[in-house]
């Protein structure tokens, strides 16, 4: 069980050993099972993921008819012809296929949850999009092997073990920070292991991710993992890529990524109660968020 | 937390204490009853009353207690399902005193007649805790075996089953003992490492004193509980 990246560190170079190795151990060890037991479970929560995706349907609404569809209408929008986008007087989307297809994975799979379809949490259900925002699109565009990308699982997986060891990835305990942060920090390490970045790096990339969500408050409308959770997920999976980039690029976090996450603590603990998943403040305690949470009840 | 909770649990939508947890708990009522339900009364707490329409919380209880999984697609047609099986419910809202802010009391009727009442709670990423069964406060997660004996408060008893637990090599994890006044019903409650054969269950069974004897594998990490469910 790591409770600092530094232990994941020192353990990496002590045994000439590579980052999403320390999680398969711990696993193994944790749980009694053999590597190829452990990596054929994580292969198959990549493939829930892939799954939930293949079925993603614009014509499912969440109970409270807040969210749906969104996923598509993004597809839409980068699937237009340019005679069509010349027709309508617009410019083609900004970003490029790649960070395209993550915001796209992002909506729709936290949409799938809120309409009560099967996802994987990680590290929680609102934050559930994050992930595999990037890894889905990085496997489907052949820029990693399958086998990498449930290493890169591992390498999430031991991220969010550090950030629920020092932190939290609970947003009633701290905030959305927690939950979006933490997931976003995950993809961004998976990222960074994907892209041939060493230990260091995976760490840095976690680092910066957090540096730059640090503060993020949980104010969920009428308390339900809708709104603004599902398009957060677009956002955390858009961080996550841009810091994976930064630290692939040497950018270092001038912070060491253990005392990152130990601010991430104590601005948790220090968040008012009403912007900790209460639906007391943030937008949650918006004229219009109370009026939709009327009408729901 | 181990990895394959940080990945994980693989669960239906939208929220591990509403969802996932309220089918759990909805499943570990089932377990409690011991035979087919036929009728629930249903009430929720807490911030399961208020956000628990929005959450799936209602179909999500009904489901754990048609004895489904959190990670089952069924999970949103559960009140459908529940008529086609003929199991009744009602879903109501209560003030249940001095609970955790997502708590549900569930009664059950079995077929047989079999009754029983769970009190329970979702305490965050899916975990549950059961807080009283049958009016009697006691407190276990179901995440690993655990037997449950109810049984009249004399001495005796509770060396009686450990001594049958360690003659088979069961080790104890955690033990507990409730009762709800001197003399009367007490239960005990044990979370142990290994598994407990079904004949040392009936053993246990025919004892003397003893009323009732529930025994489940536990529920493993994704949600998956290792006893049998009976859902086709």
């Amino acid at each position: 069980m790591a409770l600092t990246f530094r232990e994941i560190l020192s353990w990496c170079e002590e045994n000439h050993k590579e980052f999403w190795e320390y999680m398969l151990y711990d696993d193994m060890h944790i749980r009694e099972v053999s590597a190829e037991e452990s990596m054929h479970k994580m292969d198959a929560a990549f493939q829930v993921m892939c799954d939930t995706i293949a079925t993603y349907s614009k014509d499912r609404l969440s109970r409270s008819g807040l969210v749906g569809a969104e996923g598509s209408r993004l597809e839409d929008y980068r699937g237009l012809e340019l005679s069509k986008l010349n027709a309508l007087g617009i410019k083609p989307p900004m970003c490029g296929d790649y960070m395209g297809d993550a915001m796209i994975v992002a909506l729709k799979m936290a949409e799938s949850n809120a309409c009560m379809r099967r996802i994987v949490a990680a590290p929680t259900a609102g934050a559930c999009g994050v992930v595999p925002a990037v890894l889905i699109p990085y496997y489907e565009r052949n820029m990693g092997s399958r086998e990498e990308i449930v290493k890169a699982l591992y390498v999430a997986g031991a991220i969010g073990q550090v950030i629920s060891e020092r932190a939290s990835i609970s947003g009633a305990k701290g905030g959305c920070q927690a939950e979006i942060g933490s997931a976003a920090a995950m993809a961004a390490g998976a990222l960074a292991y994907l892209q041939g970045g060493d230990a260091q790096t995976i760490c840095h990339s976690v680092a910066l991710t957090i540096k730059g969500i640090l503060g993020l408050v949980c104010d969920p409308v009428a308390g339900l993992v809708e709104v603004p959770c599902v398009k957060r997920n677009v956002m955390g999976a858009v961080h996550a890529i841009s810091c994976a980039d930064m630290a692939m690029a040497g950018i270092r976090s001038v912070i060491p990524p253990d005392e990152v996450i130990d601010a991430m603590a104590e601005v948790g603990e220090k968040m008012d109660p009403s912007l900790k998943e209460t639906a007391l403040g943030g937008l949650a305690a918006t004229d219009t968020a109370r009026k939709l949470e009327e009408s729901l009840l | 937390m181990a990895l394959f909770d940080i990945i994980g649990p693989v669960m239906v939508g939208p929220s591990s204490s509403h969802t996932a947890g309220a089918v759990r708990l909805g499943l570990m009522s089932r377990i409690l009853l011991k035979e087919e339900p036929v009728n629930g009364e249903i009430m929720l707490h807490g911030s399961f009353a208020t956000t628990g329409k929005g959450h799936g919380t209602d179909r999500a209880l009904v489901a754990g207690i048609l004895g489904m999984e959190p990670e089952d697609m069924r999970i949103p047609d559960s009140f459908q399902i529940a008529e086609e099986r003929g199991f009744f419910f009602t879903i109501d809202t209560a003030n249940l005193k001095d609970c955790h802010p997502n708590s549900v009391l569930i009664h059950l009727k079995g077929k047989s007649g079999r009754e029983v009442s769970v009190l329970g709670s979702s305490v965050g990423g899916g975990s549950i805790r059961v807080n009283k069964l049958d009016g009697v406060d006691v407190d276990f997660s179901g995440q690993n075996p655990t037997l449950i004996v109810h049984n009249e408060d004399k001495p005796g008893h509770v060396a009686t089953i450990t001594f049958m637990l360690s003659s088979n090599g069961i080790n104890i994890g955690t033990m507990n003992v409730y009762r709800d006044r001197k003399g009367e019903n007490a239960v005990m409650v044990v979370e142990l490492d290994q598994s407990v054969p079904q004949e040392l269950v009936h053993q246990m069974e025919t004892i003397d004193g003893i009323h009732k004897v529930i025994y489940f594998d536990g529920m493993k990490e994704d949600g998956g509980s290792s006893h049998g469910s009976d859902l086709s």
